[in-house]
């Protein structure tokens, strides 16, 4: 069954079209990447879908419920994490999460013993009777999910969960999101980050102005702009040849000579399939040294690159 | 979850029973009051806002009565001037207290909360109650504080105690309403630096042009004094003002009640409009 589905979805603010026709399906239990750059309508796309802002034109539709038509039914049925860490600063985590279980009106013990299971759930137990404005940055965003996650919600909206955290938080934070999809949560996700949807997600839309310019697997939209990119760098100059010629079978394009080595070469690979192996198995076979094998692989900005002909940070910085 | 439908299919009519969560005036009762929770918890832990809630109304009281004391005569019908200023500095602080409520709700919005209750399956109008009743008990803690230095300072309920008691509840029902505008400020405003100026500069006119310090009749200009009386404040101190000497309040009471009643009514329904207009 379809979890989210939105359709030619609009939202315009005067002159500034945030979402122009988007349309996106996300069946039950899968994690899905809504990948853009700052100011592409991520956060709008999600306010609409969580009931927050009412779409121009176009339709959402959450778990078989229209979000215009009843927005209250699908209140009962999302999470929401929003772009910026919503928790009561003064209160202690654990205070947090009972406090959105009586939201719900749970009862007493439970609303205690789901506050318990959360904060073991996303490691906050030690911190869990501290007001979360002592929390870090990392600890906040998790609070902030489990808070999302009380009503034990079918399906979780998280807008850029991992932004301005430092790089362990947010591996960390990615195990937390990975063990949602596994438990059978649908998610949809918001990242700038391609790496993360790539980590993440099944599938992944990428959208720029409101509108989806592309939409598939990680490796379908790295392969779509030219996959990953394979670095060598072997030891004598003088087997550059032979070297070339046993790098080509496992090549997507033209294997090229680096202009300012005579010993290093690049080429473009499939996305994540297990090709640099059979590379340096090839090279070793020719009797070709290797000094150094690198894996590019792309950014948004080369997905942006690629689909729209400009940087993703240009259109950034523009956007400001 | 029911079976698999083409999405055309997806559609639930709109039934407004159909709905888990909160429905109705139990459920508006039930969030409002789990909103109030979540601001009164968190007054006691706030010790610097605090301290300030708590030195601003006896600073008031100290300030006025000492600068203002000597130099003015006491009007007709009061002991001393204490028993006339008092219940202006009463209304005053009051009326100054509802300006929490577009800071606070200004602060919901700008840390994301009120997103976070807005994508909830609450009584979406028990944001906005939860708030304004959470600060109407922060107001009734200041008024306390504010009654116990003047009574050190000599002041005395000359009427009865029910009339005291009236003249209290009079003026936290005029704060009441006057959060709803305030809740409006909040909610129109794009920073808490910014409701924190909106909420307050509006308080001066209507404060000092008013009967809370002086007797309106001694304003230099007919248009100010004009200005002055028909200010809705200048009515809700002459009514608590009468109430706490014992003297016949007359149509004070009544027409503080019905601007009271009044504010809450037009301005619980802009605030309602614009809380559920946010992200429009
Ligand atoms: N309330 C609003 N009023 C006017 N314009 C808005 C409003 N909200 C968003 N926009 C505009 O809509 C566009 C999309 O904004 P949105 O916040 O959805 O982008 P985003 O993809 O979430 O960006 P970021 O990565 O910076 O969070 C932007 O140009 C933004 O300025
Ligand atoms: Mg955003």
């Amino acid at each position: 069954m379809t979890a989210v589905l939105a359709e030619g979805l609009k939202k315009h603010y005067g002159e500034t079209k945030a979402l122009d026709g988007l349309d996106l399906e996300v069946p039950q239990g899968e994690i899905f990447g809504l990948l853009g750059p700052n100011g592409a309508g991520k956060t709008t796309a999600v306010k609409v879908m969580t009931t927050l802002a009412s779409p121009t034109a176009g339709r959402a539709v959450i778990d078989g419920i229209d979000v215009t038509k009843n927005p209250k039914a699908v209140r009962t049925r999302i999470g929401l994490t929003g772009q910026y860490a919503a928790v009561e600063e003064r209160l202690t985590g654990r205070e947090n999460l009972e406090l959105v279980g009586r939201y719900f009106h749970h009862k007493k013990s439970e609303l205690k013993s789901r506050a318990t299971e959360l904060l073991h759930m996303f490691d906050l137990m030690e911190a869990a009777d501290r007001p979360a404005n002592t929390y870090s940055g990392g600890m906040r965003r998790r609070l902030d999910i489990a808070m999302s996650l009380v009503a034990r919600p079918a399906i979780l909206f998280l807008d850029e969960p991992t932004t301005g955290l430092d790089p362990r938080s947010r591996l960390g934070m990615w195990e937390f999101i990975a063990r949602l999809g596994d438990e059978g949560t649908t998610v949809l996700l918001t990242t700038q980050y391609l790496e993360e949807a790539d980590v993440l997600a099944k599938k992944i839309a990428v959208i720029d102005h409101g509108l989806k310019i592309a939409e598939g697997s990680a490796d379908q939209l790295k392969d779509q702009i030219g996959g990953d990119k394979v670095r060598v760098t072997i030891v004598k100059p003088e087997n550059i040849q032979r070297a070339k010629q046993a790098i080509v079978p496992f090549a997507t394009g033209a294997v090229d000579q680096d202009p300012e080595s005579a010993q290093t070469l690049t080429a473009p690979i499939h996305a994540g399939g297990g090709v640099v192996p059979n590379i340096i198995r090839g090279l070793d076979d020719a009797g070709v040294d290797v000094l150094d094998v690198e894996v590019r692989r792309p950014t948004l900005d080369d997905v942006f690159l690629v689909l729209t002909g400009r940087a993703a940070e240009e259109r950034g910085q523009e956007e400001l | 979850m029911t079976a698999t439908a083409a999405p055309s299919e997806l559609d639930h009519k709109h039934h407004p029973d159909d709905i888990a969560g909160s429905t109705g005036l139990i459920g508006i009762i039930t969030d409002s009051l789990t909103e109030s929770g979540r601001h009164l918890r968190i007054i006691p832990r706030n010790i610097e806002l605090l301290i300030f809630a708590t030195i601003q109304p006896v600073m008031f009281v100290l300030l006025f009565s000492f600068v203002f004391g000597g130099s003015i005569q006491t009007p007709p019908g009061f002991t001393d001037y204490d028993q006339y200023l008092m219940p202006g500095i009463f209304a005053q602080t009051v009326v100054f207290g509802s300006a929490f409520t577009s800071i606070g709700i200004a602060e919901d919005m700008s840390k994301g909360f009120i997103d976070r209750l807005r994508s909830l399956p609450i009584a979406q109008s028990s944001v906005l109650i939860g708030r304004t009743l959470s600060d109407v008990v922060r107001n009734a803690i200041t008024f306390v504080t504010m009654l116990l230095v003047a009574f050190l300072l000599g002041f005395r309920f000359e009427g009865s105690l029910l009339g005291a008691l009236g003249a209290t509840a009079l003026l936290l029902f005029f704060s009441y309403g006057l959060s709803w505008v305030q809740a409006l400020i909040g909610l129109s405003v794009s920073s808490v630096e910014a409701a924190n100026s909106a909420g307050f500069i509006w308080m001066f006119p209507i404060t000092f042009v008013s009967s809370a310090f002086i007797d309106t009749s001694n304003l230099q200009y007919a248009w100010l004094r004009t200005v002055a009386d028909w200010n809705p404040f200048t009515q809700v101190t002459n009514a608590a003002r009468a109430l706490y000497n014992g003297n016949d309040p007359g149509d004070a009471v009544m027409t503080s009640i019905l601007w009271a009643v009044g504010m809450i009514v037009l301005f619980a329904f802009l605030a309602t409009r614009k809380f559920n207009q946010i992200s429009d």
